[in-house]
């Protein structure tokens, strides 16, 4: 029930290897200085590997994967802290289209996303929404054939590299989704880099333009289909992040073992030893909420689902922070630097932490449905 | 939170529920729910009723009339005994003591005691710990003479969970003080009964007889009840600690004290005037213990496979034992809270569970002592 078929465990292996083989932790620097963010040779070799098809429906060239598969990507992008644009196109860009598309939207940008292609971006988050999904001021109106889009959308992952941007938007029924070319006139970028180096945009929509086709799914009804692929995206930051937390705690140990103060390594220390013994519990405790919440993502109903997303959320932002803090810690004075990995893999499990709702708000989620 | 297993498994969990709502006794029932300490009958009258299903011994194999079940299917009749009310079947005869005998005692050992153990009718206790010995076990001094058929011993042992109802204790017994403190050690199984042998009770935190200490003055032990091999009781502890499975997890108590936990936050009052479910904080706090017991769950189910694929388990029941200790102390101190000033008055079934359950991370390996088995042998340190 939550272990990996044999399938995926081979398709795990086959990712380490074009991982380790090049994406050294030397060259993910390279990258992340480049002007991109993130190396279209590298997504050309996922795309290669079936990594950007597998989780897409196989009527539309993907090999109709689902969420634990996902979950074994989002680990390997964890484990090798991956810039590329995973999660933002493949995890919430065509998992909107999927879920809402038409069979001829769908079969414009699944494709050419599975065949690395093609960069989306989902620009949903408002500035004054904080985490809330529902609170969307940005404006959709019907002018003639055509829909005329106004607002402001903060934290879009990968909008200035993709090629559509999908806004959600308020119309006279409710909140809709519309799917914008970036090149649209009246869309405006600000992009920026963020501490854990991947990059994200504030969207402007100054009466942006675009025709009926534009629409993405029904009028009204896209809070439905915009929670449960948040829920996707929260699902495979979690599995992202145990990936970190299972490299953090590989190189602490390492380091506790060869490093010596007082003459001896500092790993035989039992005030040491017992902090890495609560990084590794709090490693495991994250994976199984993980694994929990990928397993039952595309199975539970819609109550069931958020609570169990929301529940792995807490649990694997606490477990990351503290494996985090605690790498950092025990490494001393080198854990501080931008030189030592270590450092970039508690940076992005911090920007985790924040990501798609942090522990208050998802505690709450839980507490919500707690008696129900 | 329900975690589904194989189908076959799962229609194992509908037989062990029917039964045990059919068969459960209702008094029992009652006395379990409220929070009541059993007596001896209580424990014996389940053991009995789970002795005539052939139920009584589930981690035996079939040959010395256990049940063989596999460790997911312990774990459901654990977990669906502990959620339906029943008590848990003690550990020291069915699970310590009795493979200890069948692994290394003698045949006439494993035909005298086994069958007893099975029916019930000796109760067991377990002597390790000594007033100087408790996580350094292998310190412990109580002597075992060998004096021609028999040994004489002298010590005491110390925290004897209910040792006032037993009939037979199995002691670790120092029989030679050369070489390492862990050579001299050998496996004694003592009749309560022995001219010599006394127990006094300790009163615990909570006002309860729970644990006790054992003396013993110059009692004559039969030669023939030594297990195995004289010097050679740590090994036969070591073993019987890679025994003690992964059922320290308490996942079905858990789950029951949630339950009651939150029907007790919906009928008590907050500050405010609202039930106490309404309190954001209060509501906070029974959120987290959710989470905890859903990653509970998922943790014994992934230790349970990988017990399966070993056919024993591993240092990853550590794990086990510190989070699952950890979510009963915290579900019994929550509880406790929830009643506020109504806690207090002596006794209470939810304070006196709180102040008991302290022990919960101080036996069977304290949690310390489970960190330095993490360290060891997961993390290589």
């Amino acid at each position: 029930m939550l272990a990996l078929s044999d399938e995926q465990l081979q398709f795990r292996d086959s990712l380490q290897r074009l991982l380790r083989a090049d994406y050294s932790f030397e060259r993910r620097r390279e990258i992340a200085n480049s002007t991109l963010g993130w190396s279209r040779e590298t997504w050309r070799q996922l795309a290669e590997l079936g990594v950007l098809a597998l989780a897409l429906p196989e009527a539309h060239g993907g090999f109709g994967g689902g969420a634990m598969d996902t979950l074994v990507v989002m680990e390997e992008c964890g484990r090798s802290l991956l810039l590329e644009p995973y999660l933002p196109t493949v995890v919430l860009g065509a998992g909107l289209i999927a879920r809402v598309g038409s069979s001829t939207q769908c079969a414009a940008i699944l494709p050419a996303v599975g065949a690395g292609e093609r960069q989306l971006a989902f620009a949903h988050y408002e500035p004054a929404a904080r985490y809330a999904l529902d609170v969307v001021a940005t404006d959709a109106r019907r002018d003639g054939e055509s829909w005329v889009i106004t607002g402001a959308k903060t934290y879009v992952l990968n909008g200035i590299a993709a090629d559509q941007l999908i806004v959600s938007a308020r119309t006279p029924k409710g909140l809709t989704l519309f799917m914008i070319d970036r090149t649209t006139p009246g869309v405006q970028l600000r992009d920026y880099p963020m501490y854990d180096s991947q990059r994200a945009a504030d969207l402007r929509l100054d009466a942006v333009r675009v025709g009926a086709a534009a629409q993405l799914g029904e009028e009204g009804a896209a809070a439905a289909p915009i929670a449960a692929t948040i829920d996707a995206a929260i699902a495979a930051v979690c599995a992202e992040a145990v990936g970190a937390m299972t490299v953090l705690l590989e190189a602490t140990g390492a380091y506790l073992k060869t490093r010596k103060q007082f003459g001896v390594p500092i790993g035989s220390f039992q005030v040491l030893q017992h902090r890495m013994a609560d990084m590794l519990l709090e490693t495991e405790a994250a994976r199984s909420m993980a694994l929990l919440a990928s397993s039952r993502l595309g199975t539970a109903g819609t109550a069931e689902r958020r609570r169990i997303v929301s529940a792995a959320k807490v649990r694997v932002s606490e477990a990351a922070r503290f494996v985090g803090q605690q790498a950092v810690q025990l490494h001393g004075g080198i854990g501080v630097t931008d030189e030592l990995a270590v450092s970039h893999y508690f940076r992005r499990l911090t920007m985790i932490e924040m990501a798609f709702g942090d522990v208050d708000y998802h505690l709450e989620a839980v507490g919500r449905h707690l008696f129900e | 939170m329900e975690l589904e297993f194989a189908p076959q498994d799962e229609v194992f969990r509908a037989e062990v529920r029917d039964f045990v709502r059919a068969r459960l006794p209702l008094g029992l029932r009652h006395k379990m729910l409220a929070g009541e300490r059993l007596g001896k009958e209580d424990y014996l009258v389940w053991h009995r009723i789970l002795h005539e299903q052939g139920w009584v011994a589930p981690n035996w194999p079939k040959a010395f009339g256990g049940c063989e079940w596999s460790a997911v299917r312990q774990h459901i009749f654990e977990e669906e005994c502990a959620l339906a009310g029943a008590p848990g079947i003690l550990p020291f005869g069915i699970r310590m003591v009795a493979p200890v005998i069948m692994k290394f005692g003698s045949a006439s050992q494993q035909q005298h005691f086994l069958p007893r153990i099975l029916s019930g009718e000796d109760w067991w206790c377990q002597g390790y710990s000594e007033p100087g010995a408790g996580s350094d076990l292998a310190s412990l001094k109580m002597r075992a003479e060998r004096r021609g058929d028999h040994y004489l011993v002298n010590g005491q042992k110390t925290w004897t969970t209910l040792a006032q109802y037993a009939d037979w204790i199995f002691c670790l017994v120092r029989t030679a003080s050369a070489g390492k403190p862990q050579e001299g050690i050998s496996f004694l199984l003592i009749d309560m009964k022995t001219r010599g042998v006394s127990v006094r009770p300790i009163i615990m935190l909570d006002g309860e007889h729970e644990i006790n200490e054992v003396w013993f003055e110059d009692a004559m032990v039969p030669a023939e009840n030594l297990v195995g091999e004289e010097g050679k009781g740590w090994t036969y502890a070591k073993f019987l600690l890679g025994h003690e499975r992964t059922g320290n997890a308490g996942v079905g108590h858990c789950r029951r004290w949630l339950a009651e936990l939150k029907a007790l936050a919906q009928r008590q009052r907050g500050n405010d005037g609202r039930a106490l479910a309404d309190d954001t904080r209060f509501r906070d706090r029974i959120a987290r213990l959710e989470i905890d017991l859903m990653t509970l769950e998922v943790m014994n189910v992934r230790v349970l496979a990988l017990e399966e694929q070993r056919h024993a388990p591993g240092p990853e029941a550590s794990m086990l034992k510190i989070m699952g200790s950890e979510l009963q102390q915290a579900l019994t101190e929550t509880t406790m809270h929830a009643l506020g000033h109504a806690a207090a008055p002596f006794p209470q079934a939810a304070t006196g569970r709180y102040f008991n359950f302290r022990k919960a991370s101080i036996y069977a390996g304290s949690n310390e002592i489970q960190r330095n088995i993490i360290t060891r042998h997961l993390l290589g340190l």
